[in-house]
């Protein structure tokens, strides 16, 4: 036990702490405040403190764990509300009314709960590190398989039958003794080990055709969502938390608005699942770390996300995790390194600020699991990131897009046009694209990297004209580069531009191929009547132009039939005048 | 309520005083973010906050200063407790400083309790999103920035700009709907001039809207480390008033760019490693502890909007201040100095102005079914225009098409009937989304494809929809 010996915001320097490890929790003062240790020199330990300190005195108590930060992984994650240390926020709105007390404990599973166990080993089986030993079927959605956690092994001696038990009764005994309960704890910052490394090669399908189509993500991949305030980062992410077709979504809100967490949570209570119709809710996990809950937190924040993602991992699931946003994150460790008087790298960020974004990023990947049944699983990482001044050479944004695979860069111009999403065509890349070739060709058509380059060289060639039409203006343009403009204009506005709040919310790989292709089918029946003598002036004010324009709004289910009478418009011939 | 301690911890052992910060010999027993009271020899009083403790000492920032400080001959008094605002629904109609003491010549205010300043955070899970419009009766923000309660929206203004006479617009109108005793207004003054601050209280009287307001005032001339705590005054009234009183609290905070330069100057005393233009690394922090009290909670009656006021520096929106801002607020409504010069009231400039709440706050039972389209498709024609307007200061207007030099008209037209409107002209959400359909009766019915059809055929003048005379802006 120690004493404090200084009070400078959330940093407290204690004595009397010999024996204490590095990023060893503690517990601060009369109201016993979560810390952890980060520095250690003599018997003098230096903590940055995860609650408001106002009120801590010289010489308060200052009380050892003997444990890093842990989370509690086991049944009861799905549907939750976490704070940055893994508190369940519901549980704390009805014991303690709706403000957020210091120093106030809540157990991160539910106590009481009983989970319907099915036994997986018998007696006599051997067991090891990530072995299923039973399952619990968590919500509709998501089965919780019960492993065997990664540092253990043994014969079993025991397994409970079939039945209902709580987080915190044994479901098997090992030969050695050992309780085997269905929750069992992990520190964050430690990955969880698995098998072997594999190289993506599943398209992340995410409903936004900028990214699946353009720029597609894949399953355990890593990408960036930069963009200066009001481009859309946020909406973005809660795309991708609603309609990624994966088994489990984790939502990190880092240091963000409180309002918009509430919406999020709101409306994945009311949306249901694209395939099974369930909702949303039971397939996602929150943290919410609002900008007004303690700054050091957000770091804690982000470990315990990326922690609870391998453990579903390594059940062998897909796992979406979105972080909005690390730049929060980020700044709190300047303003950590500051208070320590760190010497400071570049805009006073520390110079470990690459290191500690790569140990977050590095986490995610697509493994094959440890123990028995063989299972592969994934970890998705996007994080969004907030340059000050929309400025992308600023230090977060390039350690950043030193890690990552995909950007996904957004545009301040194209928000302020309404352009949304506001990704752009011209920055942003995908470094997955030959690997998710082979999953467009199996699952939607084989032509789709064909169509997609060739979008991309028309809205390309539609830039440099514009250039063009600047100094001269559009009517002095030839009529084929007219024709360039047109089309381009066609796949901004009737492809790219997608609502996140219509029927177009979500758009299948399915529904997204056949668009571009009827663009495509569009532009090669106007080169043709452009050769016939038509004059681009007319064929854009072609009934059918406007009809494309709305193919957006048909939904998903029906739109392969619904497409069929715009090809057939465009077989029969279009007649001008 | 107030808990008081039996001793107050006494010290004359002081050591350093520069600018706004003191240091102390150490103080057994000193609690961090305490508040102090610095007695002057003279035996004046003056208040202050521990920022830092150790064994062998610790650090007071003083507000007010440490100009007339003796070493020798000042005790520094411990009180035990956080800075807390005493507060009553009597604070109604009052007026106060920046330390939260009556200026208005009335009675002190007998506190039904006393609130930490710095609040305490909501529950993200006990948040209710919010949705409910807020009609304020400007065309620029009802139409295409719709503002809803609980929602924090800032002003981005510049030197000059008439942001004063937009608040008050927005005070006097957005008050008036048929809220009655519901609502009150927070105004906090911060660092502003006198004559703006009489020109805010003028026009709360002329409206009778004084009764239903609370203002913390801190002018130009009061200390400057005293703004740290203005704003903090004025949101804990509000909550106050929100939570307890179950009021729809507005909170007007002006200006915002002078809290900053505070927080800066507290910084550069403190000599902390700056952050970008010499602003501390924390400021995002600092602004979302405050700007984050905006809200409303789940089974409670009340709410908390704040609009903060803040002028750019040379107007621009990359500079750390309304950068910092906009990453905290729920979008922001920017004014523009073009159209002013243009002789345009409001001037909003709707491309950099955003309501992120607003998809929440429209459509079919809240103002009309057809405001989603409307909006969607004002914006991609003003901006079709303005494209336009770029080009053909180049190459004239001649190289443009006919279909091309619809879209520059529709520009102005839409600047000069939309946008602009008279200080004390109040439309409501149905005139001004019939202006709009007024506007898009030059366009090519084609080219509306943002709007579905159906609205289309029941709001379109050429549809014979139900078209109302729409008030001409003057």
């Amino acid at each position: 036990m120690g004493r404090i010996w200084k009070v400078s915001g959330p940093i407290v320097v204690a004595d009397g702490m010999r024996g204490s490890r590095i990023h060893e929790v503690v517990e601060v003062g009369e109201q016993r405040l979560l810390g952890e240790i980060i520095g250690l020199e003599g018997d003098r330990a230096t903590i940055q403190v995860y609650e408001d300190t106002s009120g801590l005195r010289v010489g308060d108590e200052v009380l050892g764990s003997g444990k890093p930060l842990v989370a509690e992984l086991g049944p009861g994650l799905i549907g939750s509300i976490y704070d940055g240390l893994q508190k369940a926020l519901i549980s704390l709105k009805e014991d303690l009314g709706p403000f957020l007390k210091r120093g106030v404990k809540a157990k991160a599973l539910n106590r009481e709960r009983r989970w319907h166990f099915v036994p997986r080993v018998k007696r006599g089986d051997f067991v090891k590190g990530g072995d299923v030993i039973g399952v619990v079927q968590e919500t509709p959605l998501v089965e919780h398989r019960i492993m065997i956690p990664p540092d253990v092994r043994g014969t079993v001696r025991e397994v409970r039958g079939e039945g209902d038990y709580t987080v915190d009764e044994y479901v098997a005994i090992l030969d050695g003794g050992q309780e085997i309960r269905m929750a069992h704890e992990w520190p964050v910052r430690r990955p969880r080990p698995y098998a072997s490394r594999l190289d993506p090669s599943n398209l992340l399908v995410t409903g936004m055709r900028i990214m699946d189509y353009m720029f597609p993500m894949a399953l355990g991949g890593k990408g960036a969502i930069p963009g200066g305030f009001g481009t859309g980062k946020t909406v973005a992410l809660q795309q991708l938390a609603r309609w990624a077709q994966t088994h489990v979504n984790i939502y990190i809100g880092c240091g963000e608005r409180g309002n918009e967490m509430a919406d999020v949570l709101k409306s994945f209570l009311e949306l249901k699942e694209p395939k099974t119709g369930r909702p949303l809710m039971e397939k996602e996990i929150f943290i919410a770390n609002t900008s007004n809950m303690p700054v050091v937190a957000r770091e804690a924040s982000v470990f315990l996300g990326i922690t609870m993602a391998e453990y579903f991992r390594d059940m062998g699931y897909d796992v979406l995790l979105v972080a909005d946003s690390t730049s929060r994150w980020a700044e709190a460790m300047r303003e950590i390194g500051g208070r320590l008087e760190e010497m400071p790298g570049e805009e006073g960020f520390p110079a470990y600020l690459g290191s500690s974004l790569s140990s977050f990023y590095e986490r995610s990947g697509r493994v094959r699991c440890l123990g028995n049944p063989e299972r592969i699983g994934s970890v998705t990482v996007v994080g969004a990131v907030s340059p000050p001044g929309a400025d992308f050479s600023e230090p977060v944004t390039q350690n950043t897009l030193r890690i990552v695979e995909a950007l996904y860069s957004l545009d301040v111009a194209l928000a302020n046009r309404r352009h949304f999403p506001a990704i752009s065509w011209l920055s942003s890349y995908s470094l997955y694209v030959d690997d998710v070739e082979e999953w467009w060709r199996a699952n939607v058509g084989p032509e789709w990297k064909e169509m997609r380059n060739r979008a991309l060289k028309i809205l390309q060639e539609e830039a440099e004209l514009q250039e063009i039409v600047r100094l001269v203006g559009p009517e002095a343009l030839p009529e084929r580069d007219k024709l360039t403009l047109l089309i381009a204009r066609m796949i901004r506005e009737d492809f790219l531009m997608q609502s996140a709040y219509t029927v177009d919310t979500y758009c299948s790989p399915k529904k997204a191929h056949l668009m571009m292709r009827t663009i495509m089918a569009f532009y090669d029946k106007a080169q043709r009547m452009m050769e016939a003598g038509a004059q681009v002036r007319e064929i854009q004010g072609l009934p059918i132009v406007a009809r494309i324009a709305r193919m957006k709004e048909i939904p998903n289910e029906v739109f392969e039939e619904r497409i069929e009478e715009i090809w057939a418009e465009l077989e029969e011939g279009l007649v001008i005048g | 309520m107030k808990r008081r301690q039996l001793y107050v911890i006494e010290t004359k052992g002081l050591r350093e005083a520069k600018g706004s910060i003191l240091i102390t010999e150490g103080v057994p027993g000193a609690r961090f973010d305490e508040v102090v009271e610095v007695v002057l020899a003279s035996g004046e009083p003056k208040l202050g906050r521990v920022i830092e403790v150790a064994e062998d000492f610790s650090v007071i920032q003083v507000f007010g200063g440490v100009g007339d400080i003796d070493l020798g001959g000042c005790r520094v008094r411990f009180k035990g407790e956080t800075l807390k605002l005493p507060v009553s629904s009597d604070m109604l109609g009052r007026i106060f400083n920046g330390r939260g003491e009556p200026i208005d010549g009335g009675p002190k205010i007998i506190p039904e309790d006393y609130l930490d300043i710095n609040g305490e955070p909501i529950n993200p899970a006990a948040r209710e999103p919010p949705s409910e419009f807020i009609e304020t009766g400007i065309s620029a923000i009802d139409g295409l920035n719709s503002l809803v309660r609980g929602q924090k929206l800032p002003i981005f203004s510049g030197a000059g700009l008439p942001h004063n006479r937009v608040v008050a617009q927005i005070i006097r109108q957005a008050a008036v709907r048929g809220e009655g005793e519901g609502f009150a207004v927070v105004f906090g003054a911060v660092g502003v001039s006198y004559d703006d601050a009489a020109f805010f209280m003028r026009s709360l009287e002329e409206t009778g809207g004084l009764e239903r307001t609370v203002a913390f005032i801190n002018t130009a001339s009061d200390p400057t480390i005293e703004r740290i705590v203005t704003p903090r005054l004025a949101l804990s009234a509000a909550e106050f008033l929100a939570w307890r009183e179950g009021l729809q609290a507005l909170v007007i905070l002006a200006d915002m760019t002078n809290y900053c330069e505070a927080l800066r100057e507290l910084s550069a005393m403190r000599e902390e490693v700056p952050g970008r233009r010499g602003y501390p690394g924390y400021m995002y922090t600092d602004l979302a502890t405050m700007y984050e009290r905006a809200g409303r909670i789940s089974g409670r009656k009340g709410s908390v909007t704040i609009m903060p006021v803040l002028t750019m520096p040379d107007d621009d929106i990359t500079h750390p201040i309304p950068d910092l801002t906009g990453y905290i607020t729920e979008g922001q409504l920017v004014l523009s100095r073009g159209l002013e010069r243009k002789g345009i009231y409001p001037p909003m400039d709707v491309f950099l102005s955003l309501s992120r709440m607003m998809k929440e706050g429209i459509g079919p039972g809240k103002t009309r079914e057809d405001h989603r389209g409307v909006f969607m498709q004002l914006y991609a024609a003003y901006s079709e225009g303005n494209y336009l307007r770029e080009i053909s200061t180049i190459v004239g207007t001649e190289s443009l098409t006919e279909r091309d030099r619809i879209y520059l008209k529709f520009a102005d037209e839409f600047e000069r009937r939309f946008i602009s409107q008279g200080e004390f002209e109040r439309r409501d959400i149905e005139t001004t989304l019939d202006i709009a359909w007024d506007l898009f009766s030059m366009l090519p019915e084609g080219d509306l494809k943002l709007i579905p059809e159906e609205f289309i055929e029941k709001y379109h003048p050429a549809h014979g929809g139900r078209r109302r005379v729409a008030a001409e802006a003057h």
